[in-house]
């Protein structure tokens, strides 16, 4: 038994800081910004706006659009590393704002991966016939982690959040393959402001923000996802030409038409809304379904692979029958 | 190895073949930002065999550079 994507739902925050507004705040550009990322704005959460706020719209959306009440869903799923809270779990805070009285709740951090590895254990419990239906979530609030003194990494990312529906479907088709190079950690790395050493005065909190080394994770990125869809392709005897959409984690313009040209496969079957959106982590595979279900792109029977890749580091791919 | 650095980089970047020499400047000539030089690497490092570090490229600026930088790793 597979589950299959019943709705999607997705919720961006309301207010936007393009690259002008960056220009004023450091020494950076519009064209400097859009030339190395196809970036063009991205959005900021404020007052309400937290992790699981988000989260719950997002949710609230992917359950309206596949019409079910929160009370059937057996399963609710939040990836995410940029939760305010600690405990509860932003997965209990969504069960509490939206009713979903019976479910199962808690977190999984995968970085940027962080979605996919959701979706696959919700598919593994639905698999092993534990539960029948899954709210699955990525939801982040980078800005919270984002250094703005740093206008190497500052510019690249956004928040939001993005949700799926998942039911048990006899019809449904998942296939995926995930991996992990924890000796390649350090290339992305966030340490929590919860330890001795950062509450002491004047303690250097800049390990306590994003850090990027951009050629390593822009290698890494480039030369593991065309590999892992390979071996999805290979796992669910598929070819390229039967694949309608990839739907990669949004983390640049130039690593998606990187892996476009290494994988000899044309643009337009990789869709992109980084130029609005930044680098949402977990939330920008889900924001990006949802964007094109609502453009009515996606038809019932299409073959869509998901691909995410990030800190860790963690990647994977995961080949799916769209359904509705 | 001139002639295939010349190749890799006419693939990387987009470039004519037949326009690049050894002076070629990559910034310069053919406008490369950083993630267009990461892709070239990449491409440099397969071929070669070879790891390239990033603080190694910042005395490479040219084709001609690459090559002296290979040549010196061999």
């Amino acid at each position: 038994m597979t589950g299959k994507i019943k709705g999607t739902g997705s919720y961006i925050p309301v207010q936007v800081w393009d690259n002008d507004k960056l220009s004023h705040m450091m020494d950076t550009s519009d064209e400097w910004i859009r030339g190395r990322t196809g970036i063009g704005q991205r959005h900021i959460a404020s007052g309400e706006e937290t992790v699981s706020y988000m989260a719950a719209k997002a949710g609230e959306a992917a359950l309206a659009d596949a019409k079910m009440k929160p009370e059937e869903i057996d399963l609710i799923l939040v990836s995410t590393m940029s939760a305010e809270i600690i405990m509860p779990c932003a997965a209990c805070e969504v069960q509490k704002l939206l009713g979903a009285v019976h479910a199962t709740c808690f977190d999984l951090n995968g970085a940027c991966t962080g979605f996919l590895l959701a979706l696959n254990t919700a598919q593994a419990y639905l698999g092993g016939r534990i539960y029948r239906t899954a709210l699955v979530i990525g939801a982040e609030a980078l800005s919270h982690l984002t250094n703005w003194q740093d206008r190497s990494t500052c510019v690249l990312f956004g928040d939001g959040a993005g949700a799926v529906v998942l039911e048990a479907d006899p019809s449904a088709v998942y296939v995926q393959a995930t991996h992990s190079i924890g000796n390649g950690g350090g290339a992305l790395t966030c340490a929590s402001r919860n330890q001795p050493g950062f509450a002491e005065e004047n303690a250097d909190l800049t390990p306590t923000y994003m850090q990027m080394d951009g050629k390593e994770v822009f290698k890494f990125a480039v030369s593991k996802v065309p590999e892992v869809i390979q071996e999805v392709l290979e796992q669910a005897g598929k070819t390229k030409e039967e694949i309608r959409y990839y739907m990669l984690h949004q983390a640049n313009s130039r690593i998606v038409s990187s892996v476009a040209k290494h994988m000899k496969e044309p643009l337009e079957k990789f869709p992109m809304n980084i130029e609005n959106l930044g680098n949402t982590s977990s939330a920008s595979i889900p924001i990006l379904l949802d964007e094109w279900k609502k453009k009515e792109r996606l038809k019932a029977g299409d073959w869509i692979i998901l691909s995410g890749f990030g800190g860790g580091l963690t990647y994977g791919a995961s080949l799916l029958k769209w359904l509705i | 190895m001139l002639e295939k650095i010349k190749e890799i980089t006419a693939d990387s970047l987009g470039a004519d073949v037949n326009t690049l020499t050894a002076e070629t400047s990559f910034k310069e000539d053919l406008g490369a930002d950083s993630l267009d030089l990461f892709e070239m690497v990449m491409a440099l490092e397969e071929e070669f065999e070879v790891e390239i570090p990033t603080e190694d490229l910042e005395n490479i600026k040219t084709i001609g550079d690459v090559e002296a930088y290979l040549q010196s790793r061999q």
